[in-house]
């Protein structure tokens, strides 16, 4: 996949324009032939401020799907980290909440604001996971689902008459909840991730983090790093997309010893030195959510929302979904798809769907 | 003149004289999806290190693996009472991801010993029958699930009419007391729902004090009991030394009521109701089983297998039993290492008697 071909499509899709959340600052180039001290200010630097300005005016879209055993903390640390109520938790114990035959998918979006910038999150919720006692192939509804986003936005690119901003119903990202048996990752969490590694950005966290001591964090997170990397599994951040020296750093450092993020979600507050934080009060102490000597939700939130959002976001864009396209216009032998959406990865045949 | 005194109100001192002196068997099986603290649990109650060797598979390894039933055997004393416990631990139950009938071994090996012991009771030599039904079988139910999951479910109810279980939510530091109860309270409307039998405490008799009746009471509330287990001291601040899990927030004691159910468990596990487990596996379960097993003979379809049509209790020929794994040899050779045990100690105790009395006489001298 040529980066050159990526830029291109940027410029011609990327509908939508949104602000780098860390902008680089603006290396000039040098023009042949003309000195390269300019001769006053001509103010190409405000293109940053103008695309602030735009994305502020149009919102941008961001899905996140989250997958995992009912009971594993989903529904909350999703309203934890986006601060509001996102997510219908499933947790309320008055209803009878039978656990589903089968996977459901269910999305749920919804508008939220914070400095003037609207972002239209949708939580896309995956229950029955993992729960049957017989979970073989229990991630081909999700595979299926994405798929099916791609195949949309697919169709929407190939109209002759385009909409101005094509809705991106794409998963961006997502977030999969390991439990903390503090042994090893189970079978099933490994069958997950090599199927699912390869069509969207995977963020393995450990759920209910409270339960494991310094150590054992510890010992546990090195070994499903290590089970990872043996069985050949790239969660996000992938190695092979940095672009530069600076991210591979960055990243490295991310994969190596903060992955999988530990975490903790709560949404009641309690009063700790004064201050009312986010946290669980058992008989013992009280769990900070924020605290970074407690747990790593912090690192989680600032590294979904704070440093990679956009990058969540270009990774599906220019990866995941241009291997979806260019297989799908192979398989139609270089032309634009008629009806049907592409089967999964070999990994796991299934007969094609003829998509609505 | 003094009342008649007969004198068999001491009879429940010899009693207990005579089952000091053979001492008691128990075995303890636990099952429950790995990872939910079930060796730590065992190694706290009985103050051993039973696990001490154990490997952890990775989830590779542990894609193909299959149930198995480990057995291990311990000893322990405690103001010279002996107590053989046997451990019977299920790794890989509910590891893979297909669990169907992943109980099935579970379910026959339970059923085995009661073959077994039908076999011993039905035989011959009936001096030396060794016990090695399952007396009760601890359920370790996550605690982060929202109750019982299908799979707990189905193991459940293809083992509540053969052994006692006894539900405990294992690694109970991850709820808060609310969440604790209000998964408990769970479990208890599943457990009905689905119509498992658990074992049952009996009440407390009418004359006991109020005390006891008021602990009692605690304790049937409090199931399933939610535990935490560890086998390292942590020193909380002023406090004296306890077993606990040490945490940035705070220290978890495993020994403290309002932090979990562990005291109650082992009270009633070991100190309350370990004869009581034995007589309902007895008396209900065991007798359920050669009921079930009995009248499946008697039956016209199995008069083929075993060509005869009258069965009774009084014969102690030939009873037509279920084909059973174990050989003869096996079993008389058992019989005989337990004799020549029972030789041993006796041979101790009277080199002991000896020294003793040489002792003694030496003094005198």
């Amino acid at each position: 996949m040529s980066k050159g071909f990526a830029e291109n499509r940027t410029d011609v899709t990327m509908s939508e324009l949104v602000a780098e959340p860390r902008p680089k600052p603006a290396v000039p180039m040098k023009p042949l032939g003309i000195s390269s001290n300019l001769l006053g200010y001509i103010g190409i630097d405000t293109i940053i401020e103008q695309m602030r300005k735009k994305t502020m005016k149009t919102g941008f879209d961001f899905n996140i799907m989250v997958v995992g055993q009912s009971g594993l903390g989903k529904s909350t640390l999703i309203n934890t980290l986006f601060k509001s109520q996102v997510s219908r938790k499933s947790a309320s114990w008055n209803r009878e909440e039978k656990i589903p035959k089968t996977v459901e998918i269910k999305a749920i979006g919804h508008v939220i604001e914070e400095g003037g910038v609207k972002m239209k999150l949708t939580v896309i919720d995956t229950p029955g996971f993992g729960d049957q006692i017989n979970n073989e192939n229990c991630w081909e509804p999700i595979e299926k689902y994405i798929n099916e986003q791609y195949e949309k936005f697919l169709k929407e690119e190939v109209n002759i008459a385009r909409k101005k901003r094509i809705p991106d119903t794409r998963v961006h990202c997502c977030l999969y909840f390991i439990s903390p048996t503090g042994h090893s990752l189970r079978p099933l969490d490994l069958e997950f991730m090599k199927h699912l590694s390869k069509v969207v950005n995977i963020v393995p966290i450990i759920a209910k983090a409270d339960t494991m001591t310094l150590e054992e964090k510890m010992e546990f997170k090195q070994r499903v790093r290590k089970e990872l990397e043996v069985n050949g599994i790239e969660f996000y951040p992938q190695k092979e997309f940095d672009e530069d020296l600076e991210d591979k750093t960055e990243n490295d450092k991310i994969r190596q010893e903060s992955m999988p993020f530990a975490v903790v979600g709560s949404d009641k507050e309690y009063q700790v030195n004064g201050k009312r934080v986010l946290g669980r009060k058992t008989p013992w102490g009280i769990i900070e959510v924020e605290n970074l000597t407690h747990c790593e939700f912090a690192l989680l939130r600032d590294f979904v929302i704070r440093t990679h959002l956009q990058d969540l976001k270009e990774v599906t864009h220019n990866i995941h979904y241009e291997t979806y396209r260019a297989r799908r216009l192979n398989d139609n032998g270089g032309l634009p798809p008629g009806e049907g959406v592409l089967p999964p990865a070999p990994a796991s045949p299934c007969p094609a769907t003829i998509a609505e | 003149m003094d009342k008649e005194y007969v004198g068999f109100a001491a009879l429940p001192s010899q009693l207990h004289r005579k089952s000091v002196k053979k001492g008691f068997e128990f075995t303890l099986m636990v099952a429950g999806e790995s990872g939910l603290g079930k060796s730590t649990l065992i190694n706290s109650l009985f103050l051993t290190d039973l696990y001490k060797d154990r490997l952890i598979p990775d989830a590779s390894a542990r894609l193909s693996q299959t149930l198995t039933i480990e057995r291990r055997g311990v000893e322990i004393e405690e103001e010279g009472i002996k107590v053989k416990l046997t451990l019977v631990d299920t790794p890989g139950f509910g590891d893979a991801v297909d669990n169907g009938d992943c109980w099935m071994p579970v379910v026959r090996f339970i059923e085995e010993q009661f073959e077994q012991y039908l076999r011993d009771e039905s035989g011959l030599n009936r001096k030396n029958i060794q016990d090695s039904r399952v007396h009760c079988c601890l359920y370790f139910i996550s605690p982060f699930g929202r109750g019982l999951r299908p799979l707990d479910v189905a193991f459940l109810r293809a083992v509540h009419d053969k052994v006692n279980i006894v539900p405990v939510i294992g690694k109970a530091d991850a709820l808060t007391p609310k969440e604790t109860q209000i998964l408990k309270q769970k479990i208890r409307e599943q457990l009905e729902e689905q119509e498992i039998n658990i074992y049952q405490f009996p009440d407390c008799d009418s004359d006991e004090d109020e005390d006891f009746k008021k602990q009692d009471a605690e304790m049937k509330e409090s199931i399933p009991f939610a535990v935490i287990g560890s086998s390292t001291v942590v020193r909380d601040g002023a406090t004296r030394p306890v077993r606990g899990r040490l945490y940035p927030w705070g220290a978890a004691e495993v020994e403290n009521p309002h932090h979990c159910d562990f005291l109650n468990l082992r009270r009633m596990l070991v100190q309350t109701h370990l004869q009581d487990l034995k007589e309902v596996t007895h008396d209900l379960l065991y007798e359920g089983y050669r009921a079930r097993c009995l009248q499946s003979l008697a039956r016209p379809g199995a008069r083929e297998r075993t060509g005869r049509s009258k069965l009774s209790r009084q014969s102690a020929t030939e009873i037509p039993l279920p084909m059973l794994p174990l050989a003869d040899t096996e079993k008389l050779i058992r019989e005989k290492d337990e004799e020549l045990r029972r030789m041993q100690e006796m041979l101790e105790k009277m080199q002991a008697q000896m020294q003793q009395s040489q002792g003694e006489q030496s003094d005198v001298l």
